[in-house]
Order: C-alpha cells, then structure tokens, then sequence
C-alpha cells in the first residue's frame, strides 16, 4: 500500500542506509550536480537523492520503499538521452543503474547476450566480436549510451531500415515492477505466449518498472561492407534517388543524407572529402557476402549517376569506409562548433514528403531567423534537424523551442511523428497532444495505471496530462541552461 | 472492398449495453488456435481493403479483413513481399488475424515475424472508441507500443480495423540443400549455419532431412550453393510453400487424417500438435518424439499425447514455451502457464482496454 509520503529526506537516507553503502547515496547538492539532466542540457532539475545500487536486493528494497512513501523513481543508465527522459523529479529518488555493468554471458552458438542494464551499447559488439558476431542497433552515442536506455527509448541507429530497432533485437527482459516485484518477460525463442509485453515494456521510457536484465540476439559480422558517397546540388534529387534505390529491391544496411550546412560542417570537423558545394549528400552502405556487396555496390553506383549525382565515390577499403562515415557520425559536435548551441529534433515523416518537409523548414526558419542544418536517416524517413541558436540571447532558446514545435507538428501533418527515436520524455510531451486525440491519451494513462497507478515511476514523463482534466497546467517551461551537446 | 467501421463501433456498443461478449473472427481460418470460447460473432470479413500502398515508401496499410492472398497479389505486382511469410490457410487469413495470432512462417529468424513488421493500428476499445496507434513510418517511439503488444493477444484488447507494415523487395534469386542427418546434427549445423554472414532464409529439419534455403543476390546465393554441404533441391518452392502452409505429411498423419475437417480439409481436433518456441540452441527434447524443427532450431513441433505440465517443465529447460497449437482440449489453457504476477498484470492491461470483459474473453488464457 501507497502511503502519503511522510518522510524526510534525512530519514530516508537513513532507511536506505541499513542496506546500501552510505556513499553511494547521495544527498548533496554538489555531487548531485551531473544528474540534474541527461543529454538535454537545456532540461534541469535537482532531485531528493540520487542512488547508485550494487545488487538487485538494493534496488528492490528502494523500489519497495518508495512505493510505500509515494516518493518518486526516476531510472537512470548513462544519460545520453536527448528528450529529458531522465530529468530528475525534484522530490524523487534518482535510481542509477550504472553499477549494474556487465556483460552476464555470451552464447556464441545461440547468438545472443545476456546483460545488465549498465553495459554500454558498443561493449556488447565488442566482446561478441571474438565470436565473429556484434548487436544490431547503433546509435550514435553508442560508445556510452547503456542497453537499460536503449530498452527505455527503443534506440535505433544508422543501420535500423535493414536490422531494425531496439524491439527488433532483445529477446527477453527482466524488471522490477514499481512495487518491486521481479518479473520476467519473453524467453530466448523467438516469441512467447499472449500478448506482447517485451514490446510494450520496450520504448516505454521507463514508465513502467525498472529492467535489470536484457537478452539480446547477436548478429553474424558481415563478411564485407562498403560505402557509396553521391553528391547532389540539390536535395529534391537526393530524396528521389533514395526512393529509386529502394525501388530497385536493395535494402541498405545504412542510407543518410546531410544538407548544405551539415555537410560543410561536417567537412570541416572531419575532412572526409565531402564536396563542399553539394546541397545534399548520400552515405548508401551495403553489406552482406562479398557477392552480394560486389553486385549491390554496381547497381547503387549506376544509379546515383544515372539520377543526377554530381560526384560519386565508392570506399575502396575499410579506412576510406571509416572516413566517409566518420564525417557523419560527428555531424553533431561539428555543427556544434558553428554555433553556441544547437538543438536536434526527431520527427519521422514518409520519405515521399522529404523535399515538401524541407522546403517548409527552410520558411521556418527564415520566419525565426534561426538556421537549421538537416541530418536525415533517409533509409527510414528519421529527420534529425538542428536548431542552431544562442543561448546568451535572452529569448532565443523559447524562440528555438518554438520552431522545433512546429517543426513536429509539420511532421505529423504529412503522415509522420514526433519522434523516431529519441522519445518524449519532457521535451515532446507538449506535442504529443498534435499526434493523439484525448482518447488515445487516456489509452496510455490506463496502460500506465495497469502497472503503476500511484504514478511514481518517472512521472510526468511521456504522456501528457489530459486537457479536460482539472490538474492539466501547462508544463513550466525550464530556464535555458546554456547547455550544448 | 468495404469500410464499416461505425458497424463495428455500433456493434461494440450494442455488446456494451447488453453486456454479451464479442467473438471477432476474421476468415475464420485460425479457429483452431487458442481456447474455444463463446460470444456473439463479430466478422471482420466486410470490413476489407488495401488503404495505401506506396511501394516506395515500403509501407502497406489495409483494412483488417483483407485476405493475405490480396495483399501479396498486389506486391507481387512490384516485385515486393511479406517479410515474414504468413501461412495463408487456403486464402482465408486475413491481416488482422494474421497479426492477433502472431503468426509468421519458415523465414522467421531472418525476415522478422509480422510483429516486427508492423508499424501502426486502429482499433476499436471496449469503450467503443476508435483509436489509432504508431504510424506509417518506420521509426515511431510517441508513446507505448501498443501496435506490437497486439501480436499475440488473440483480440483481447479490441477489434483492430487497420494495419499498416513494412512491406520488403523480394529476392532475386532463392535455391535449397537438402541432406540427411539426424535431428541432433541437424540443430547443430542449423545453429552452425545461422552464425555465417550468408543469405540463409529458411532451415528446417523434417523426416530425416535438412533443408536450408538460400535467399538474396544471385552471385549471393550461387556463391554459397558452392560452400555449403548438401544437394540442391528442385521445385524447392513445394516443399516451403508446404512447411509455410502446414501441409507438409508431418502436420497430416494417417491417424490424423480421419479427423479432417471437410470444409477446410485440414484438421479440426483429434491428437495434440504442440509448437514449442526455445533457444533455437537447445538439444534434442524428448529425443523420441515425432518432431519437426523449424525456425533454425527456435520452433519445435511434436505430435502426440503429452501431459502439458510436463512439456512445459521441457520447454522452461530450454529457455522456452510451449502451446498446444490445434487439438487436445482447446477448454483448457493451451499456452504456457503464467506466473500470478504476469497474470495480474495482464489481466490490468485487459481492464485497460476492455473494461467489461467484451472482446474474446477466455480465448487466450482460461483467466482473462
């Protein structure tokens, strides 16, 4: 039972006290300081506590306790999140499963890994990779990002159109419920009875209890990979070349697209030989065995000619391949370097619409006066825009969020969402209500009250209130912090 | 070619006011699977029709009651399939049963399950709403997944109208080897083969046999023909359709074959056929059984009279489940035994959706 939370933040350090190493609760304002956000630095809040179990007995003891108290529980993996997932509550618990780190075990015949929710996302492929084998999803922040977040947000990654997402790739998920209760979902076949709640559970951003444990199929190493890079002076050609590709039957492994501004700063961070005066740029990666990269490769090159490429080249070895994808994969820190601050969206539109999408983004932002440079998961339709502003300037981050806004909203518009990837957390939790009606809202409450009806796992996340209902408040809109990422 | 969702709002109305359970059935060709349950009938086959079908865009969206065959008539126009080769019961599985039983065929561990395929839903509450969740795009994280959590739930939740997935090329080229071994080597080499970067997109051990199929580029599949062990087979294409269809003699024994259903000529109850999902990994159970492996070792059929409990204690050895997939007594629980915390929960999550208990009630577990 939920009792009215009547402790102190004094009596509830003593309590965690009695089971957990007193330094690794912290309660100080100055060591709390790095958890007061995750990736979306412009998104703050100091919490009660911040607590770093070390075993599954501390965290359902906290998790116990604070069901009883009603004291909030926010989970916690690396916090490279970038929709404020992880934005502490100011009278809750930070739980931190970063001590939760290892890799449990490798099935090399099975294919499949069995983690903690610590292990960052990159470990997993590194130590599969003896085995001749690595996990399929790769987002950008791979190197720190942890699989417990990857569950929580259903991360993808530039290879997703052809190995799919998070939920496409784990097989079987252990949590706690918020009454700490330690459940198990899914098994290492390929589905299980009933309904779906390893996919339920994956992408609900931690709403619904609190994974501990992840089984992840692994993926054979393809024999060879290569990279096709096709120039365009314009991005109307590149979004149709896309299209004829996959017109032709080829599945990329990988297919982005950069505009103007992302590739001249990406040029210039990384020096991959990206033509400076291309308005748009395609990275088209095929792998597989060395036939059918060999074939693919031919048919992907002709095609970028015969559709207007200015310039096209193909890797020629894997350092070229490193090189080519090294400018895209820094896309980020080098418009970074362009601007004080930038802010990146995630709205997912029908490829169809990408010339349309683009054309009203540039009108936007000439009605803001703020640029945008545009990096674009083509393969899949995943627009990655970056708001570049100042935070200095008094108004420009609530000018920025504005145009982020309607941004998304120009995304549903044409048959997409607001996030492909990144979830709502804080951030988006606004525009969720362009992308469903109040039913479908009071859908999610009631599948949220299904496992957590007091509401104390990572609350005020995700979904947002009803607008008919009397609590409804419009969302405080967080002072800019200067943050940059 | 119809839309008569507002008949089927009126219906969930009219079974709300009267409180009497709905039994939503599609082409009713997976009438076997699941508990049998009573209920006014509610048909789906009315409610029919592609919506959109950008082949471009790989992305197919229809109406509920549109029977499988019609879909894969139009993307075979463009050269394009589903992924995930649903058996197609004589023509009458429709998409959304399609999806509401979860099930996908031999190139499952390659080409995902319709549950991967699928990208967004509407469906019909027990509040008589009409809701829409995910999308017709690829990625798609606002909110929860109720789109997948569908795959699976047998219509506990609602009455899905319309679905929209991801539709894929079809290869160019696809070839068989066939070679005899037992069905210990046969999950050996299954899991051996899977662990290769190789276009392998079928492997299935039946009648002393191994069959794995090859599907991608030509030079691909021709490249790997010359690796591989094993004879290639001729008319391969019979031999998957029949795997795909469970029409292979496996699924029709002599003892079997007096219980055929006429209408459907296929079976209606009579012995047991258990499907178990496992490590595809895991050695041989009950090495005396008649089996046939599927899935590269990941799917596991055995035909017979087995006390459930115990192949449940089996399949949890193996890191797996077990159903009873058709026969036996369908009054029982024919899925694998829930644990009273999953019970509970799940029985919320039908609250949630279906506050009256109006859709199925029973059909997948006894308890909800």
């Amino acid at each position: 039972m939920t009792e009215k939370s009547s402790l102190t933040k004094a009596e509830l350090v003593t309590l965690l006290s009695t089971f957990i190493d007193p330094n690794l609760i912290i309660a100080d304002q100055e060591t709390q300081r790095p958890y007061e956000c995750d990736g979306l630095s412009m998104y703050c809040q100091m919490p009660l506590l911040v607590v770093l179990p070390e075993t599954l007995d501390q965290v359902q003891g906290l998790l116990k306790i604070c069901h009883q108290y009603g004291i909030p529980v926010v989970p916690r993996g690396a916090g490279t999140g970038l929709c404020a997932g992880a934005m502490p509550d100011k009278n809750g618990v930070v739980l931190s499963l970063a001590k939760f780190n290892q890799i449990l075990d490798i099935d090399p015949v099975a294919r499949m890994a069995r983690v903690e929710p610590g292990v960052r996302n990159l470990a997993i492929s590194e130590a599969a990779a003896e085995f001749g084998l690595y996990y399929g999803p790769d987002p950008s922040s791979q190197i720190a990002c942890t699989l417990g977040g990857n569950v929580a947000e259903n991360s993808g990654g530039v290879h997703c159109l052809k190995y799919g997402l998070t939920v496409h790739n784990i097989l079987k998920i252990k949590m706690f419920t918020v009454e700490g209760k330690l459940i198990s979902l899914g098994c290492e076949g390929l589905d299980s009875a009933g309904m779906d709640l390893v996919a339920l559970i994956t992408g609900s951003e931690g709403l619904l209890g609190v994974v501990t444990e992840i089984t992840v199929k692994l993926l054979p190493i393809p024999e060879k990979a290569q990279v096709v890079m096709a120039a365009f002076d314009s991005v109307q050609k590149a979004g149709d070349a896309v299209g004829q590709i996959i017109a032709q039957g080829i599945i990329p492994a990988g297919l982005e697209m950069m505009d103007g501004h992302a590739i001249r700063a990406a040029e210039d961070f990384a020096k991959a030989g990206y033509p400076l005066d291309a308005e748009a740029l395609l990275l088209c990666e095929v792998d597989g065995t060395k036939e059918e990269v060999h074939e693919h490769i031919e048919q992907v090159e002709l095609a970028f000619q015969q559709l207007g490429a200015f310039e096209v080249r193909v890797s020629q070895n894997e350092a070229e391949r490193a090189l080519l994808w090294k400018g895209r994969k820094s896309a980020f820190p080098a418009v970074g370097r362009i601007s004080p601050d930038y802010y990146c969206m995630d709205g997912t539109i029908p490829r169809g619409q990408l010339a349309y999408v683009l054309t009203e983004m540039q009108k936007l932002s000439e009605y803001y006066g703020l640029r945008v440079a545009n990096v674009f998961h083509a393969g899949d339709g995943n627009l990655h825009p970056l708001i570049l502003f100042d935070a200095n300037i008094p108004g420009e981050f609530e000018k920025t969020e504005e145009f982020g806004a309607r941004i998304l909203e120009l995304c549903v518009k044409v048959g997409g969402c607001i996030t492909g990837e990144h979830g709502v957390g804080v951030e988006k939790i606004r525009q969720m209500h362009s992308q469903f009606s109040e039913q479908e809202l009071a859908q999610f409450h009631a599948i949220k009250d299904a496992f957590d009806s007091a509401g104390t796992l990572n609350p005020g996340k995700g979904v947002p209130l009803l607008r008919h209902c009397q609590e409804y408040r419009t969302l405080e809109k967080p002072a800019p912090s200067g943050g940059n990422h | 070619m119809a839309d008569i969702s507002e008949e089927l709002i009126e219906q969930v109305h009219h079974a709300r006011n009267a409180k009497s359970p709905l039994n939503i059935i599609g082409g009713g060709s997976k009438r076997f699977y699941g508990r049998d349950i009573r209920g006014a009938a509610l048909s789906m086959t009315e409610h029919r029709g592609v919506v959109s079908y950008q082949p471009v865009e790989l992305v197919l969206t229809a109406r509920a009651g549109t029977p499988l065959v019609e879909i894969e008539a139009l993307l075979n126009e463009h050269q394009q399939m589903l992924s995930f080769e649903p058996p197609l019961f004589e023509g009458r599985a429709t998409l959304g049963g399609t999806l509401a039983c979860n099930f996908s065929g031999p190139v499952r561990p390659w080409g995902g399950s319709v549950r991967d395929q699928v990208l967004g839903i509407r469906l019909i509450n027990g509040k008589a709403e009409h809701l829409r969740f995910g999308g017709q795009v690829m990625k798609n994280v606002a909110g929860y997944d109720v789109t997948r959590l569908q795959a699976g739930a047998l219509g506990a939740f609602g009455i899905i109208t319309e679905i929209s997935l991801k539709v894929l090329p079809r290869p160019a080229a696809t070839a068989t080897l066939v070679q005899e071994v037992t069905m210990a080597q046969a999950i050996n080499l299954m899991n051996q083969r899977s662990r290769e970067s190789r276009p392998l997109s079928g492997a299935c051990w039946t009648d002393g046999k191994l069959y794995l199929r090859l599907s991608g580029t030509e030079r691909a599949v021709e490249g790997t023909l010359k690796l591989w062990s094993g004879e290639e087979l001729h008319n391969a294409d019979q031999f998957w359709q029949k795997l795909r269809e469970q029409k292979l003699p496996f699924f029709n024994s002599k003892s079997e074959l007096k219980r055929l259903d006429e209408s459907a000529g296929r079976l209606s109850a009579g012995e047991p056929l258990w499907r178990f999902t496992v490590k595809p990994s895991s050695s041989e159970i009950l090495p005396a059984g008649d089996w046939l492996i599927d899935w590269g070792g990941a799917q596991r059929w055995l035909r017979g009279n087995y006390d459930m409990q115990e192949l449940e204690i089996l399949a949890e050895a193996a890191q797996g489940q077990v159903s009873c997939y058709r026969g036996g007594n369908r009054q029982i629980d024919t899925f694998h035994r829930q644990p009273e915390v999953l019970q509970l929960i799940q029985k919320r999550l039908k609250a949630a959706f279906d506050p009256e208990g109006l859709f199925n009630p029973g059909r997948l577990y006894s308890w909800l």
